[in-house]
């Protein structure tokens, strides 16, 4: 469903993606893993059309991302730090986002209302806590019912309670036979989740791994031990 | 995009400093018109406020609200939306949204104290001044990551097209006084379109010297209904131009 | 014996006027041309000429009679003749309606031309497409009142002056209208003489131009729209009085232009809408008085040759620059005008600003130098230039300056 090929960017000197290419397909829940400053937030933004590689480039459904812009009817995001215009309300910016899509009928509004987001409907982004930004974010990313979500980083910030609701919503959505991209660091949050295992290290994919063939492969029942017996055996 | 535009210029009517400013014009115009004792006088005031005031504020509060929006601009870029559709939005929005501030704040007393040629005229390039100095402050922006250094390039823009330039004009008249620079003068203002504006009110307002020695060049020039219709293309050049140049560089921007 | 001299004189009167007998000019009368009657007519008669057209060629009139037109007969002379020639004292020529003379550059061919003499009084004519209008050469005492002047021709050379008169003495030009000709009204060496509520309008040179005539008077005259204004030359003890300047527009177009003149009055007039409301040059002893300068480019250029010259209780009222110069040496005064400019205060309330008012603005001053500049007027260089140049005079003329501005206008 998702193709990256041949993806290089730079920010001036630094190069952030180094001939970026894997593919994933329907029913994946992919992690994408790596230390700060690996290019994961780059790629995925690549993906959603923020960020334009030097060269090579995302397929989306075998059609070049560069050239169109509808494809992101078919994508959730929830973005690490969620950045919202300040002067509007939760439930403005919601009310925009289904004019904007033209899509009033059949949303998924099932984390609005395990989040208890409806009370909150008449405060201002201004004013939110960073834990309620991630809630809003959450929420939108669901609501259209995407055939890919994208989750950047979607437990921080979050409290033990909302975190388990978002993870209970991403479980039930993979079984809906949706592409799930996370990035995240807290590898414990991610072992019941994840399919597949993309390990980033300095704008290279390491490797690309399912999680099962990962974990037979080295041994260990946990993903963060597994990744981390991986990594010590390629480092070294 | 019509969708777009609606909730951006919602976000800055709502906005406090365009409140502001419209209130500002309105006191300030108020005030010239019934302090001075002749409307003439109250006109000469507007006209400083229209060439200094209308594109300092135009520039900075754009260029602010741009890199203010770029959460905003964030958000609609994960959605189904053409870049262009963004940006253009955001153009039209700010350029609407101080248009009708300008129109109301300086435009209301024009009408009810003066509504002459010389009146209507000021009102029409203070308007174009404003739309203009939107776009420059979007070529601005997406020039610049840095907030602080885009506030910086858009102080110094601003500076440059109402002092700067007319300096080295001065300068370039002294320098060559020996000759007949009429003509390349009239091209020169091409290039500042706040000296376009200022000529075209000072053809209403100070007819009468510009009828005498070179002024009669400008009058024939500028003053003729060919000359009023290439002024306001070139100005609508210096709305499209830097726009346009914007839209290819965002097109191309990382957020 | 008083009343016997009395009663004596009142016959002898009586006698001279039962001499004077009326001549009747028409197509339907038994003289049908006016020369016929000139002819026919005695010293003191009265021809009385019925409308209808006349092709008098040359009308020379050599004898003190009175035509008087009925319905404005019309005088045609063809492009060819000078339609009316006066060679007489006391001939009154009224009522007439005379065109088409004769275009020369050789002779000044005039619609009505006076020759060498005194006391004729042409009154109410209308004169069309003449070279010259009514033209006096040399005459005293005569009286040009009620005509109305169009001339038509399209270049200068083509076209003379309205009236034009050329070393007279105690003339009268009254109330006439002139329009199209080169120079509405022009006097050369003509003394002791008034010019009184005329109307000169869209000539192609100068609305009045005044030239070594001495001791002369213009009051209550318009000068509306003429190619360079008024021009007052070379000439001194001239009264100009509540005549009205308006919209004289151009390079070198003046509500007037003053150049050698000296004691003289300027006084009640207003200039409206002038490139220049007055530009004075190697003027001296003038006083100008309650004038109104007026949204003029200029309100008053005043070259550094002119010394003496007062001003006085004008007003000056929305002009781009209120006073413009060439240099530094100012030997006239300026004071109780008032100037809209004039951003002082009068903390005592006597009605005069506390701080002198410079009229001359260092912008003015820099166009003067170099004109094109006049293209950043109004620019915040240029407001900035002028501010600074109020705090630290520099290049403005350090007392070129009113010390006592009045803060309200004149009621003018």
């Amino acid at each position: 469903m998702i193709e990256a090929i041949n993806i290089n960017k730079s920010f001036g000197k630094l190069q952030v993606l180094n001939d970026i290419s894997f593919s994933s397909g329907v029913g994946e829940c992919i992690a994408l893993i790596g230390p700060n400053g690996c290019g994961k937030t780059t790629l995925i933004k690549c993906l959603l059309g923020m960020v334009v590689p030097d060269s090579g480039g995302f397929r989306f459904k075998g059609e070049d991302i560069a050239k169109g812009w509808a494809y992101r009817s078919l994508i959730g995001y929830m973005p690490q730090i969620g950045r919202y215009p300040e002067n509007m309300k939760i439930g403005q910016v919601m009310d925009m986002l289904t004019d904007i899509r033209q899509k009033h009928d059949g949303l998924d509004e099932d984390l609005i209302g395990a989040f208890q987001l409806k009370k909150l409907y008449n405060k201002r982004m201004g004013t939110l806590s960073g834990g309620t930004m991630q809630k809003v974010s959450a929420s939108i990313a669901f609501l259209f019912r995407p055939e890919v979500l994208i989750l950047d980083e979607p437990t921080a910030g979050l409290d033990p309670i909302a975190s388990e609701i978002l993870k209970e919503k991403i479980l039930v959505e993979k079984q809906n036979g949706k592409l799930f991209l996370i990035t995240s660091h807290i590898l414990s949050e991610l072992d019941d989740l994840v399919s597949h295992i993309v390990y980033m290290q300095d704008g290279h994919i390491i490797f690309y791994k399912a999680i099962d063939a990962l974990k037979t492969e080295v041994g260990e029942t946990k993903l963060a031990k597994a990744v981390a017996h991986f990594m010590n055996n390629t480092t070294s | 995009m019509i969708k777009i535009v609606k909730y951006i210029l919602l976000d800055i009517l709502r906005n406090k400093i365009v409140l502001a400013y419209t209130l500002f014009l309105l006191a300030i115009s108020f005030t010239v018109f019934s302090l001075e004792d002749s409307v003439q006088k109250g006109l000469l005031s507007l006209l400083n406020l229209i060439l200094f005031i209308v594109p300092l504020v135009n520039i900075i509060f754009s260029t602010i609200y741009i890199y203010n929006s770029s959460e905003f601009i964030e958000l609609l870029l994960s959605q189904p939306i053409k870049r262009r559709s963004i940006w253009l939005s955001l153009f039209i929005g700010l350029a609407s949204a101080l248009s009708i501030s300008f129109l109301i704040g300086a435009g209301i007393p024009v009408i009810l104290y003066c509504s002459s040629a010389t009146g209507l005229m000021m009102v029409l390039m203070g308007v174009l001044i404003s739309i203009i100095f939107v776009s420059i402050a979007m070529l601005a922006t997406v020039k610049t990551r840095d907030k602080a250094k885009g506030i910086g390039v858009a102080i110094m823009l601003w500076l440059y097209f109402s002092l700067v330039f007319d300096g080295l004009v001065l300068f370039l008249l002294f320098q060559f006084a020996d000759y007949p620079l009429e003509q390349p003068m009239i091209g020169l203002t091409a290039f500042n379109p706040l000296d376009l504006g200022r000529i075209m009110i000072l053809l209403k307002m100070d007819v009468s010297a510009l009828m005498g020695y070179t002024g009669a060049i400008f009058k024939d020039f500028f003053g003729t209904q060919k000359g009023l219709a290439l002024s306001i293309f070139v100005m609508l050049l210096w709305i499209c131009l830097p726009l346009l140049f914007s839209l290819r560089k965002f097109n191309r921007k990382d957020l | 014996m008083k009343a016997i001299i009395l009663i004596l004189c009142s016959c002898l009167c009586l006698s001279i006027i039962a001499q004077c007998t009326t001549v009747r000019v028409g197509k339907q009368q038994a003289i049908t041309t006016i020369t016929d009657g000139v002819m026919k007519a005695g010293n003191n008669d009265t021809i009385i000429v019925e409308s209808g057209t006349y092709h008098e060629k040359n009308l020379v009139i050599a004898k003190p009679i009175v035509l008087l037109g009925i319905n404005h007969p019309v005088l045609d002379g063809d492009h060819k003749y000078e339609p009316v020639s006066i060679k007489a004292d006391n001939v009154v020529f009224d009522g007439f309606k005379v065109c088409n003379s004769a275009i020369s550059s050789i002779v000044d061919y005039g619609g009505i031309k006076i020759y060498n003499r005194r006391y004729v009084t042409i009154s109410n004519n209308i004169l069309e497409d003449c070279f010259f209008g009514i033209y006096s050469q040399n005459c005293q005492g005569c009286i040009i009142k009620g005509n109305k002047l169009t001339a038509r021709q399209a270049q200068e050379q083509q076209s003379g002056n309205g009236i034009h008169c050329w070393k007279c003495d105690s003339m009268q030009i009254i109330a006439n209208t002139i329009t199209g000709h080169r120079d509405g009204i022009y006097f050369e060496f003509v003394t002791n003489s008034i010019i009184w509520r005329n109307i000169s309008t869209k000539n192609m040179r100068y609305g009045l131009h005044f030239m070594f005539s001495n001791s002369d008077t213009y009051a209550a005259n318009v000068f509306e729209n003429n190619g360079a204004g008024v021009a007052v030359m070379f000439s001194h003890h001239v009264k100009m009085f509540h005549n009205y300047f308006k919209e004289n527009w151009g390079d070198a177009a003046y509500g007037i232009l003053l150049k050698e003149i000296s004691d003289s009055y300027i006084d009640g007039n207003k200039f409206e809408k002038n490139t220049s409301g007055i530009f004075i040059e190697g003027a001296s002893r003038i006083e100008m008085y309650n004038n109104s300068f007026k949204d003029n480019g200029w309100g008053l250029k005043i070259q550094a040759s002119c010394m003496d010259i007062v001003l006085k209780n004008n007003n000056f009222i929305g002009n781009t620059f209120d006073v413009g110069t060439n240099g530094s040496l100012v030997l006239n005064t300026f004071t109780h005008n008032y100037w809209d400019k004039y951003e002082g205060y009068d903390l005592n309330r006597d009605k005069i600003g506390d701080v002198p008012y410079r009229p001359v603005s260092m912008f003015s001053m820099v166009v003067e130098k170099n004109p094109p500049a006049m293209i950043l007027f109004r620019s915040l260089i240029t407001v900035l230039m002028d501010k600074s140049e109020k705090v630290i005079p520099s290049l403005t003329p350090e007392n070129l300056r009113d010390d006592h501005p009045l803060m309200k206008p004149l009621q003018l």
